[in-house]
């Protein structure tokens, strides 16, 4: 409990600062800022697409995962790594590669489509792991009460997702609330780009942090929901003996339609953003490999990057422990509390930390640590949702045998649960990893003078629609982003199925 | 909790000793792309926040390195953006000099008594209209704004006479605009100062109406291009650079000059001044002081950026035509108002 509470403060800084700000801004000035036409239509745009993008991208990412995981697709081996892949290639990216090729990608509709193609896999990657680490034999019990295979599913299999299902349709909408550099492109203006014209006006003006108390509202909704939605089960399996694998089910005719459409899935997310970079690369008239500048974008990017998600876990880890082995009012207060920020646009976190700063911490204004500690804010529950489901299937009685057999705290750490949670440790550092080789405004903001990433250069060429001259940081930014999502690839969750 | 606390003591240690390891290493990285000349030249250095053309300030700044040995660092932005990041930093800002695309940018500084007064030299290198009669910063540039068209979807006697044209009903979803950028928002606050509040307010709210929003001129002139609109409202340097480069985002188009005093024939001064928290006086005062002078001017000219020059006695590249036959408005540099601009076009439902 002690370790989170540094944790959580710094998490709540950002809405300490809306709060903050929204007070001393004085209610008339609010008041005209915030009713008028234009936050309706903010607010609208805002809600359609978040309550959109989360239906389709759950439908899409738990088909997905169950044809890969549960059927006879033939190829799955290696569509399994191509459904993750879409992670290593940032929204701004995705939007980028339609735009510059179909200039109808635009608006609602073109919004709904690249936000969806870029976060199914937030949904795919946590139902995937979990259908792994499943028990069988509760379907084969339904089955043999007579239950037909849709039954089975919908009544025995979607319920024990719904950890996984809630927890990436909850990422899908908090990244969606403060995701900025895709709708920018697409010229489909939500909250969180008004409050990026708003910044570019005023800086840490009152409009922007009005905006953001409406945004902040949004986010609470959000994790209110899913908490109602979430309940309190439990997914270990409990009993003697040791699981097998599943049965498949046998897609027989309906082989081809099926490979078809996950084959399709993978040529609109990856092959359609890729293909563009190539094109550019190619035959872009502003194309230039200017290599020192890339090559030091690419070494500040992995490096910020790697140190962000190592401290991410470092703090994830307790409150995440908290929150799955001591449920309860405090524990999951302190919990949810951490999602905040992450619900926050990377650009109201950094004029947070920038105002608290300057008062208050001169010293650390403008240096890496205070960079590092904006993408902790704005990522952390990346490393949370991982390592909470590994944690939830990770069952705790087999810490109570070690127990009983005499191993202390320490090797009962050491030696069941962290190696039993390992891979949603691996997954978490690698999603927040991921996150911070794509960020922007934060970084635009807050990175000391001089410090240039992938994704600020590739935005300032693209603002210029210098498509080219973009190319190259693109390519880089997804080269740097394959590591991260090779490791979540790996075959985790569950005791191994291979 | 305590038997976690033990696990993870390590863990965090390491964490905390990489944060300073990697501030190292980043600046390190950095410091070839962020500053110009050798960090070895013994002229000191200088911190420059620059809401002007990034691609720009670094010629500039590489030619002031050069004949100074002064390094300059520096942070990029967009001019409202910094102006009021620098009166928010008051007096623990870490910029020595500020220098915008736009003049309402560098009015808001000056209006929070963040300025130090230039140097006498310094303000006499362009014409008095080209600074504020205080002396606390000095324009280096200026821009035109124009009307860029679809040639194959606009005659030429079917452009408008007149900016505040634009505000007319039959203009609806022709044309485009950037109003969230500071070269548009520079342009209203052109319009403010000399047509009024009424007839701005007017103004906005037809261009509510009217225009289709993009992110930035060079979209707007895009889309032009592309035909999604007949017309932009945008500065004259855009296109003359893609024109000079390869052209594929200003094809089929041309620009309209709105000329005759009209707001729409505004041109807008790039400005830079001192900070007055600054503990590098000297080098700052320097730095601007190039920045206006012939040789920083002759950068300026013979680069790709397009923009005008202001000094006496180095003509603008000679793409453009002359700064003096555009017919520009007189308007007073220190009247451009940023705050009652973005306060109105808050209230216009643009921003």
């Amino acid at each position: 409990m002690l370790l989170a509470i540094p944790t959580v403060a710094l998490t709540l800084i950002p809405l300490g600062f809306i709060v903050v700000s929204a007070i001393s801004t004085g209610a008339d000035e609010l008041w005209r800022l915030l009713v008028r036409p234009r936050t309706g239509e903010l607010l609208s745009n805002t809600a359609r697409l978040t309550v959109a993008t989360i239906l389709t991208a759950g439908v899409i990412g738990t088909a997905a995962a169950w044809a890969v995981e549960r059927t006879s697709l033939p190829g799955r081996r290696i569509l399994h790594p191509l459904l993750v892949a879409p992670l290593a290639v940032p929204a701004f990216v995705n939007s980028y590669g339609w735009v510059s090729l179909a200039t109808w990608a635009e608006g609602f509709h073109g919004a709904l489509l690249i936000v969806t193609l870029s976060y199914f896999p937030f949904v795919y990657l946590p139902v995937a792991a979990s259908l792994r680490g499943l028990d069988p034999a509760l379907e084969d019990v339904a089955r043999s009460l007579g239950h037909g295979p849709v039954r089975v599913f919908a009544r025995v299999v979607l319920p024990q997702l719904r950890p996984a299902l809630l927890g990436g349709c909850l990422l899908v909408g908090l990244h969606l609330l403060a995701e900025f550099g895709a709708l920018q492109m697409l010229r489909f203006p939500t909250f969180t780009t008004a409050i990026y014209d708003q910044y570019k006006s005023t800086f840490s003006g009152p409009a922007a942090s009005g905006l953001a108390t409406v945004l902040a509202v949004g986010c609470l909704l959000l994790l209110t929901i899913e908490l109602r939605a979430r309940g309190h089960r439990r997914y270990a399996r409990v009993g003697s003996g040791a699981r097998r694998d599943p049965e498949r089910v046998q897609l027989g005719r309906a082989t081809l339609p099926v490979l078809g459409a996950v084959v399709a899935l993978v040529v609109l997310a990856l092959g359609v953003p890729l293909g563009s970079i190539v094109r550019w690369l190619v035959v872009g008239s502003s194309t230039a490999f200017p290599v020192g500048d890339l090559v030091s974008a690419a070494g500040t990017t992995a490096l910020l990057a790697a140190l962000a998600a190592a401290t991410a876990t470092v703090v994830a880890l307790p409150i995440a422990w908290l929150s799955v082995r001591r449920p309860g009012r405090w524990s999951t207060m302190i919990e949810r509390s951490t999602y905040f920020g992450s619900a926050l646009p990377g650009i109201v976190v950094a004029l947070a930390l920038v105002t608290v700063t300057i008062r208050w911490a001169t010293p650390l204004y403008q240096t890496t640590a205070m960079l590092v500690a904006a993408y902790v804010i704005l990522f952390l529950p990346r490393a949370m949702v991982s390592q909470r489901a590994a944690l939830a299937q990770a069952p705790p009685v087999l810490d109570d045998v070690a127990a009983a057999l005499g191993a202390g705290p320490v090797a009962r750490i050491r030696r069941v649960t962290l190696p039993l949670i390992a891979p949603g440790l691996g997954a978490g550092a690698a999603l927040v990893f991921l996150a911070v080789v794509t960020e922007l405004t934060a970084t635009l903001l807050l990175s000391p003078i001089g410090t240039a990433t992938l994704a600020t250069k590739f935005w300032s060429a693209t603002t210029s629609v210098a498509y080219g001259a973009a190319a190259p940081y693109a390519a880089l930014m997804v080269v740097v982003s394959i590591p991260a999502t090779l490791l979540l690839t790996r075959r985790t969750g569950g005791a191994t199925a291979t | 909790m305590s038997l976690n606390l033990r696990r993870l003591t390590p863990l965090a240690a390491i964490a905390a000793l990489a944060l300073p390891l990697a501030a190292c290493g980043s600046d390190d990285s950095s410091s070839g792309a962020s500053t110009s000349g050798k960090a070895s030249s013994d002229g000191g250095s200088v911190t420059l926040y620059n809401a002007q053309h990034e691609d720009l300030m670094k010629l500039m700044t590489a030619q002031f390195t050069k004949e100074t040995g002064i390094t300059v660092k520096m942070r990029n932005g967009d001019d409202l953006e910094m102006a009021n990041q620098i009166v928010q930093e008051g007096d623990a800002s870490p910029a020595d000099v500020f220098a915008t695309e736009n003049s309402p940018g560098m009015t808001l500084v000056d209006r929070a008594g963040r300025f130090a007064k230039l140097d006498d030299a310094t303000l006499a290198q362009v014409p008095a209209q080209y600074s504020p009669t205080n002396g606390n910063w000095t324009g280096f540039a200026a821009r035109s704004t124009v009307f860029v068209y679809n040639t194959t979807k606009l005659k030429r006697g079917d452009l408008p006479k007149s900016l505040l044209d634009l505000a007319d009903p039959k203009w609806k979803g022709r044309f485009g605009y950037s109003p969230t950028g500071a070269d548009f928002q520079a342009i209203v606050s052109a319009v403010l100062a000399l047509k009024g509040e009424a007839a701005t307010k007017a103004w906005l709210a037809g261009l509510k109406a009217n225009a289709e929003p993009f992110d930035g001129n060079s979209t707007v002139m895009k889309a032009v291009s592309d035909g999604k609109v007949e017309g932009g409202v945008i500065y004259h340097y855009y296109w003359y650079q893609d024109q000079a480069e390869a052209g594929d985002n200003s094809k089929d188009t041309k620009l309209h000059f709105f000329g005759n005093q009209d707001p729409g024939a505004f041109t807008s001064v790039s400005g830079a001044g001192v900070l007055k928290s600054s503990k590098n006086q000297a080098n700052a005062q320097k730095l601007v002081r190039f920045l206006s002078s012939r040789s920083g001017q002759r950068v300026l000219a013979d680069s790709s950026a397009l923009e005008y020059t202001l000094a006496d006695g180095v003509a603008a590249n000679k793409a453009l035509p002359p700064l003096t036959s555009l017919d520009a408005p007189k308007v007073d540099v220190t009247n451009l108002n940023s705050q009652k601009v973005i306060e109105l076009m808050q209230d216009a439902g643009i921003l």
